[in-house]
């Protein structure tokens, strides 16, 4: 049998036609259906201005921020299997991550640079919406909403840092909470603290942390933001936020 | 949008006929009319720009190992500490300013500052579409925020801050014996105020006439460069909350050049905060 009639008989079949409903002519009516059809592309409207798809004037910077977020998830599921979120393991599973684990090093490093590539694509994607004037009517709300997305990215990150439980991380996330303590009223060493009756382990930074001082029970406190809470606010935002481009037509002049 | 263009849209819920508002239909022209398929030309570029920035990413954490250092130690505290470098110039403000100041106060004005950033620029030119021209002010302002004080603020925090948050330039070795000379004093005692409580009025009239005359000054001017009219549509809120969040944006650079050329510490002390 030629390879032709294999193929046809393979696309023609009730299994195959019941997964994918069109092939790749490249007729209008099946470029339309590549996107409508897709659960995936339909993110997009089927139709976009020339203006849209230039990358000179879209930098990309919002769809590598998005691409980042999906590798940081793919790669943090690979970690989770081998990292246990206590202070006597985490230490030592992240050494066994990379000595021991297949990939191990490899997915660390990239869950690593592209948590820090998020950062600064998120950064670039805003500064690029806000030189095109993007925030503009009717696009005020997603604006708003992007930057819940940023301080969400930076937050994300943030509590990821302490994960490997080394003294980069525990210091770094230390002096990155201090300010919690300061926080006007709802920290111990901040103004009008005694109006509240605040105490070291009864305020802001004490309900950041989960107790009165960095230790095991902030690990587990920021290991599940980092890998539930957060993540999972994120995508009900990044929902909105993508819903909300598609109405509004993409990237240029509104219509 | 237009494709579902009809002139009437109908207010979701309303009953009756008055309810409806009126669209008029704006038929978009010149080059930004023109629709491609989005399959294959946006998709297109969407693939082939994951498929780099994959490899790059790729090729990066092969040859750059994220760092683990010693394990957890709560007893020693390494010097310099730093926060990740995205929240370093958050950290580096505590110079100029107190903790709850610098890292409450402040980050939360720039969050909020952003988000009301749509609902103050009532400027409708510049609406999809790269123009210096036309949003002048907007621009020069985002960049002095963004690049001028959050970036470099970064850097200095990452490249410049050495042990005892002592400043050291790149060719310069990190002495933790590094010994600074505390003499900063508040700015009331610099203008010759030595008395503590005549300090504090002073202070406090440095502080209230920044914030009342850069608005009267940033209300003047806006008026000068656009007119009385533009001021009415702009309206008091509008105005209030810009002016604000903007003398807030050069409180802060007004701040560190004290601080760095004349070594001052305070503008206002109070029994509860001090500025």
């Amino acid at each position: 049998m030629a390879w032709e009639d294999i193929k046809r008989q393979i696309t023609e079949s009730d299994v195959w036609q019941s997964m994918f409903r069109h092939g790749y002519e490249d007729t209008p009516r099946n470029r339309i259906l590549m996107v409508s059809g897709n659960v995936w592309l339909h993110l997009h409207p089927s139709k976009v201005r020339r203006h849209a798809v230039r990358m000179r004037f879209t930098w990309c910077m919002g769809g590598i921020t998005f691409l980042m977020f999906l590798v940081t998830t793919v790669t943090g599921v690979y970690l989770m299997f081998y990292y246990r979120p206590t202070a006597e393991y985490a230490y030592a599973d992240m050494k066994y991550l990379e000595f021991d684990m297949p990939f191990g090093m490899l997915m660390r490093n990239m869950h690593r640079w592209a948590a820090h590539a998020m950062v600064i694509a998120v950064w670039l994607h805003m500064f690029r919406v806000f030189l095109t004037g993007s925030y503009k009517p009717p696009r005020e709300f997603n604006w708003v909403v992007g930057v819940i997305l940023l301080v969400l990215t930076l937050l994300l990150s943030f509590t990821g840092y302490l994960l490997p439980w080394d003294q980069l991380s525990i210091w770094a996330v230390t002096v990155g909470s201090n300010m919690a303590r300061a926080t006007p009223f709802l920290g111990h060493e901040g103004p009008g603290h005694e109006l509240m009756g605040v105490n070291p382990i009864y305020d802001a930074r004490a309900f950041l942390f989960g107790g009165g001082e960095i230790g095991p029970h902030t690990l587990l406190r920021f290991y599940i933001l980092h890998c539930i809470f957060f993540p999972l606010i994120t995508s009900l935002f990044l929902a909105v936020h993508f819903w909300r481009i598609r109405r509004d037509g993409f990237s240029g002049p509104p219509l | 949008m237009a494709e579902e263009g009809s002139a009437v849209r109908a207010v979701a819920g309303g009953s009756t006929a008055a309810k409806q508002i009126e669209v008029p239909i704006r038929k978009a022209v010149g080059p930004g009319d023109d629709k491609v398929h989005t399959w294959p030309h946006l998709v297109r570029s969407e693939f082939i720009c994951a498929i780099l920035v994959t490899v790059l990413l790729i090729v990066w954490s092969l040859l750059s190992d994220a760092p683990l250092e010693e394990p957890a130690n709560p007893t020693k505290t390494p010097n310099p500490s730093k926060a990740p470098w995205y929240f370093l110039g958050l950290q580096e403000m505590l110079v100029f300013f107190d903790p709850w100041h610098a890292g409450v106060t402040l980050p939360s004005f720039i969050i909020v500052g952003l988000m009301v950033l749509p609902f103050i620029d009532i400027n409708p030119k510049g609406n999809g579409y790269y123009c210096f021209n036309d949003r002048k002010y907007e621009i020069m302002t985002f960049f002095l925020g963004f690049h001028i004080l959050w970036v470099s603020l970064i850097i200095i925090g990452t490249f410049l801050r050495g042990p005892g948050w002592n400043w050291f330039w790149f060719w310069q070795p990190w002495d933790v014996h590094k010994v600074e000379a505390m003499t900063a004093v508040n700015l009331p005692y610099l203008l010759g105020v030595r008395n503590p409580t005549l300090d504090f009025f002073v202070g406090a009239a440095l502080v209230i006439g920044f914030f009342v005359g850069g608005s009267a000054l940033m209300y003047w001017w806006v008026v000068h460069l656009k007119g009385r009219e533009f001021m009415r549509r702009w309206g008091g809120v509008r105005f209030g909350i810009t002016a604000f969040l903007f003398l807030n944006m050069w409180g802060v650079v007004l701040k560190m050049l004290m601080r760095h050329l004349f070594a001052i510490k305070y503008i206002w002390t109070t029994p509860w905060v001090n500025i």
